[in-house]
């Protein structure tokens, strides 16, 4: 059994995989963002005094954690149409991805508000904050601060499940290793590369949000 | 007028009778000290003065509003009653001036300026004007429970209250707390505490209310109630405390 490696023939195909790597970073910082924001969002529902939003947001986090990733992604591409809602294959993979992020993000955030000691929201209502504003200035930094490694692992499990969205044709990384192996045989090499880009992006996206963490925890020993 | 003034308030947690009809006025820049056994329904007492709890039945009026269970009211009621916790509570990623100036930008709706000079003047009055740019975990108790004053002072209120706000700090840090509150008493704040010391409530204090039992047992003028206790309730309790 003998295998002869040859990345040199993949050289030609270049621009297919960086057009790829560059859609794949454009879902991934889109959903992130997305997806955080959408979370933080669900988190207080989860805590609202009501109950109709608490309970959609239950419903919703519930449906996402608990169904898999590519049915869901089916779900929005295939099966929203029939109700009228068209989009392309893009705009569908990056509503999947957020959606997906906002659910288990929401979660994860939700702890990080729990764990806020009651006397925070007391300082707080006894200074005559409202309660959003309790929530956003008093609860909502340290929560994320708490939180905020297992935001980043979140993220970054969302940027490698966007592999996934290749399956209704967004022209993503994993699409362009499938699209250079069909042409060129060369899977081997083809799906290598691939994943050491996937693996180097991980290493680069976890660098920039150590980097975000010294930019907005000022405080670094809460 | 009394700047607060509780009548037959009752207070349940579910089948528990904690407060079983309060009665206290408590007169502008008078200094309160309440005291009792652990369960006497002191500092409940107390956080129904400022809507942390509710009660039942009864009336609490401070600074002519009624307290009730309302955000909008509480938050009307909370530019009159400050208050100051035994755990300091203050928000650990803000430095020392932002928790002081929080609530006056948020909700006094002063300009930065005038919010940051407030808070220099707050923490100089409370011996903090090196501190502004300090984060709270880098204090010590006593430094840490003077910014919590510093910051219920922004708000002006015409009462503070204090509910056990020595009893987490290591005994030689107590001392400087109770200066502010006598530096306060001494501009004429009304103060409200719920306490454990009863040097600083026969010295400063202006009145004792003795709680037992979810009633007002015993109050009086200071000096009195400490040197001649009448019911034997107080009396066992002073000699335990002592």
């Amino acid at each position: 059994m003998s295998y002869q490696l040859d990345f040199a023939s993949l050289v030609p195909y270049l621009p297919e995989f960086a057009a790829g790597v560059w859609t794949t970073i454009e879902l991934t910082i889109i959903s992130t963002l997305g997806g955080l924001a959408l979370g933080t969002f669900c988190a207080q529902g989860r805590i609202s005094n009501e109950a109709w939003l608490r309970r959609t947001c239950a419903c919703y986090i519930e449906a996402v954690r608990n169904t898999p990733f590519i049915v869901q992604l089916f779900f929005i591409f295939f099966g929203l149409p029939a109700l009228g809602l068209k989009m392309t294959a893009w705009q569908a993979g990056m509503i999947a991805m957020i959606i997906n992020l906002g659910a288990y993000s929401a979660e994860i955030i939700r702890a990080g508000i729990e764990a806020a000691p009651k006397g925070q929201w007391e300082a707080g209502k006894t200074l005559g904050l409202t309660r959003r504003q309790i929530f956003m200035h008093i609860i909502l930094p340290p929560a994320y601060q708490r939180v905020y490694p297992a935001l980043v692992s979140q993220s970054i499990i969302v940027m490698l499940g966007s592999a996934v969205v290749s399956q209704i044709s967004v022209e993503e990384l994993t699409f362009a290793a499938n699209f250079v192996q069909s042409r060129s045989f060369l899977s081997f090499e083809s799906y290598m590369l691939a994943a050491v880009i996937y693996l180097v992006l991980a290493i680069l996206m976890r660098q920039a949000f150590g980097l975000l963490k010294c930019i907005a925890f000022k405080n670094p020993s809460l | 007028m009394s700047l607060v003034s509780l009548d037959e308030v009752h207070k349940y947690y579910g089948e528990n009778h904690v407060l079983k009809g309060v009665d206290l006025r408590v007169n502008a820049g008078e200094v309160v000290s309440i005291i009792g056994r652990s369960g006497s329904g002191k500092s409940t007492l107390l956080r129904c003065l400022n809507g942390l709890e509710e009660y039942q039945q009864g009336a609490v009026i401070v600074d002519n509003q009624s307290v009730e269970n309302d955000d909008y009211k509480l938050r009307l009621l909370s530019r009159s009653v400050g208050m100051v916790f035994q755990n300091f509570n203050l928000f650990p990623h803000m430095t020392v001036g932002e928790n002081v100036m929080l609530a006056t930008k948020l909700v006094l709706k002063k300009s930065v300026t005038e919010s940051r000079q407030l808070a220099e003047e707050l923490l100089a009055k409370v011996g903090l004007a090196d501190k502004f740019d300090a984060y709270p975990g880098n204090l010590s108790g006593g430094q840490q429970q003077r910014v919590a004053i510093a910051r219920s002072l922004a708000m002006s209120p015409k009462v503070l209250l204090c509910d056990e706000i020595t009893s987490a700090l290591d005994p030689e840090l107590v001392g400087e707390v109770l200066k502010v509150l006598e530096q306060l008493k001494e501009e004429g704040m009304t103060l409200i505490l719920v306490t454990h010391e009863m040097n600083f409530a026969r010295d400063v204090g202006d009145r004792v209310v003795f709680m037992n039992q979810g009633k007002v047992w015993e109050t009086g003028p200071s000096d009195e109630v400490f040197a001649n206790p009448q019911t034997d309730e107080l009396k066992s309790f002073l000699a335990a405390v002592r």
